[in-house]
């Protein structure tokens, strides 16, 4: 028998183009053709009229409410405010510090997060142990001939990231201390973490920053006052602390117990064996879990603003009651909102990725 | 069969050793002396207690009664002296448990570096010496997770040597194998033994310990049920146990 040798044919039209794509997406079938049109529909009539909103009719320029006649989103009400958004009260001569901690801040993260750099250990390093020195003398000052800014002057955004940064970098190290004493041998330590789990996981974090900053006080000696920042960051530190633990626990669990026999059979001491072998493993699994963990703490730093601290949500709540600026909070909150997700959603993209590399480092397991 | 390079030298001891887990006596009574240089097969059925006892020896598993002695030193409580065990005592393992994250290179030198504090370049070449041993020097950059079963057990042997143990402890480190890769690393064993190595093996591997025991013991319910040098144990069994045991896995 003979074969012939078969044509090369372009695939039929039904599977290419745009036509092509929406039948086999879109419209295979009735009730995927009706979903299509009815979920169509609400987007569309949802849509158009909120991008005309913010886009379209909207005004951008001007000092005043009188720039906004469009009767679409009036932006003039943020571009004025915008400094107050993003540094609160801050002296504005000294808006250079906060501005300058931001950007170390953000270049060492994009230095860590780009794949090509090198000495990337170096930099976490200097981000974890010597940023928060600059950063405090930065913003605080009182030394190297720098002012000094009071924390209640501090808000906006800069609070809120001040709140986020140092709840995560002291909450992870925190987490994982309480989730090795959870598994802990020794009775004590074990029980101790245990109940300082659970007694902070049973409590919502307002009550927390509540009893921060109203409790706390009564324990201290008349006079000294004791910074309102400080209490709040405690408080969400020690509440995130907690959750972290739980994360933490969860990945310790998945690893295989051959690997801590393994480690104790070639002699590893008990902090080699988890710092070389076991948290190197079990934070890979844990990566998702501990960036919720972050995003979550991101958002809720804005609870603080019930303590009379201003973050960026507080600054918009404030923004609202100007009273040269009645009724344009719709557009207060979008902003803030806008804030948070271009974080969060940063947070949660690069924790993909991050995975995404590790999973591919090492064959199996 | 290989002649015995035995020296008088004690290197393990257990003497009346028990263990329980909860209510269960899985460890009665046992009394075993292992001499510098001795190869030691271990069998018997499963549950038997073959694993509890050759991990008790490193501390994986800890016993309540009896005196367990690694060239001198006593197992007891002080953490020092497990550490100073641990030390001199390899353990390979029926699931190899090489460390996924790292390189077969770096898996040998974690702990000569860690523990024997000893200097990266010394602990390289050393490892290198070792992996040439078990013959996978080529694989120094890979990583487990890369190799087959037999390459990772021969590894996990490298990475065990690379400490330079008094003792080997193997825990039926063929038996997750695929049976084309058995020899490869039954091969490796024997080598180590031919060395002079001391061993404790458990496995059911008879041919292996036909070759290379000293002795054979044979494990049934938590007990040393019998032991003999294995031309003896393996034509001329004494107890009515071992009879059954090995007619089931000659069987095969
Ligand atoms: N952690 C544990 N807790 C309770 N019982 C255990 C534990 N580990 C082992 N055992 C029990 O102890 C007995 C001896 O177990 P061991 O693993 O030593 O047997 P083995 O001779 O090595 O068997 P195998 O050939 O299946 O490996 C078994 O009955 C087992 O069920
Ligand atoms: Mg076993």
């Amino acid at each position: 028998m003979k074969y012939e040798i078969q044509p090369t044919l372009p695939p039929p039209s039904s599977m290419i183009g745009v036509v092509g794509w929406l039948r086999k997406n879109l419209f295979n079938g009735p009730v995927n053709s009706i979903a299509t049109i009815v979920v169509g529909y609400f987007l569309i009539s949802f849509l158009v009229p909120t991008i005309q909103w913010i886009f379209i009719d909207s005004d951008w320029v001007g000092t005043s409410r009188d720039a906004c006649t469009s009767g679409g989103a009036c932006w003039v009400f943020i571009s004025n405010r915008l400094d107050q958004f993003l540094y609160g009260f801050y002296p504005e001569a000294e808006h250079w510090r906060p501005q300058l901690a931001f950007i170390i801040l953000m270049g060492s993260i994009a230095w860590l997060v780009m794949p090509q750099t090198p000495r990337k250990g170096l930099v976490a390093t200097l981000l974890l142990v010597v940023y928060p020195i600059i950063a405090y003398f930065l913003l605080y000052g009182n030394a190297f001939g720098l002012n000094q800014v009071e924390t209640h002057l501090w808000g906006g955004l800069t609070l809120t990231l001040v709140l986020a940064v140092v709840g995560i970098v002291a909450s992870l190290p925190l987490g994982i201390l309480l989730a090795l004493g959870r598994q802990s041998d020794m009775p004590i330590v074990k029980s101790v973490c245990v109940t300082f789990i659970e007694i902070w996981r049973g409590v919502p974090l307002i009550t927390v920053l509540f009893m921060a900053s109203v409790m706390l006080p009564l324990f201290f000696p008349e006079g000294m006052s004791f910074d309102k920042l400080l209490r709040a960051l405690i408080g969400i530190t020690l509440f995130q602390s907690a959750y972290m633990a739980e994360v933490i626990r969860g990945g310790l669990q998945a690893i295989p117990k051959g690997q801590y026999e393994a480690a104790d059979a070639l002699g590893l001491g008990y902090w080699q064996k988890m710092i070389l072998i076991i948290m190197p493993q079990a934070l890979k699994l844990m990566i998702p879990g501990i960036v919720n963990t972050f995003i979550a703490l991101f958002k809720d730093t804005s609870l603080v603003l019930i303590i009379g601290l201003f973050d960026v949500l507080a600054i918009g709540q404030a923004a609202n009651q100007d009273p040269d600026w009645i009724g344009y909070s719709t557009e207060s909150y979008l902003f803030v909102a806008l804030l948070f997700w271009v974080f969060c959603f940063s947070m949660s993209r690069y924790s993909q990725q991050l995975e995404k590399k590790l999973h591919t480092g090492h064959g199996n397991r | 069969m290989s002649h015995s390079q035995a020296t008088d030298k004690l290197m393990v001891e257990l003497r009346d050793l028990n263990k329980w887990y909860g209510e269960f006596h899985v460890l009665k009574n046992i009394n075993l002396e292992v001499r510098q240089g001795e190869k030691i097969v271990i069998c018997g059925p499963s549950g038997s207690g073959k694993s509890t006892m050759i991990r008790c020896i490193n501390h994986l598993e800890e016993h309540q009664k009896g005196d367990i002695i690694v060239n001198d030193i006593p197992l007891n409580e002080d953490i020092k002296n497990i550490e100073a065990i641990r030390k001199e005592v390899g353990m390979v393992f029926q699931h190899f448990n090489l460390f996924p994250h790292l390189t077969v290179l770096e898996n040998c030198v974690l702990a000569p570096i860690w523990v024997k504090k000893m200097p990266r370049k010394e602990a390289e070449a050393r490892a290198m010496e070792l992996l040439e041993r078990v013959k996978i020097p080529d694989q120094a950059l890979k990583y487990p997770g890369q190799l087959s079963g037999g390459q990772q057990q021969r590894v996990a042997i490298a990475r065990s040597l690379c400490m330079n143990p008094d003792v080997m402890l193997f825990d039926e480190p063929t038996s997750a194998l695929d049976p084309e890769m058995i020899k490869e690393v039954l091969d490796v064993m024997i080598e180590l033994a031919n060395e002079g190595m001391t061993m404790l093996c458990v496995t059911h591997e008879m041919g292996f310990a036909k070759t290379v025991a000293d002795r054979v013991i044979f494990m049934d319910g938590g007990q040393i049920v019998e032991e003999n040098e294995p031309h003896e144990f393996f034509n001329n069994p004494q107890h009515e146990r071992t009879q059954l045991f090995l007619s089931q896995i000659l069987a095969h």
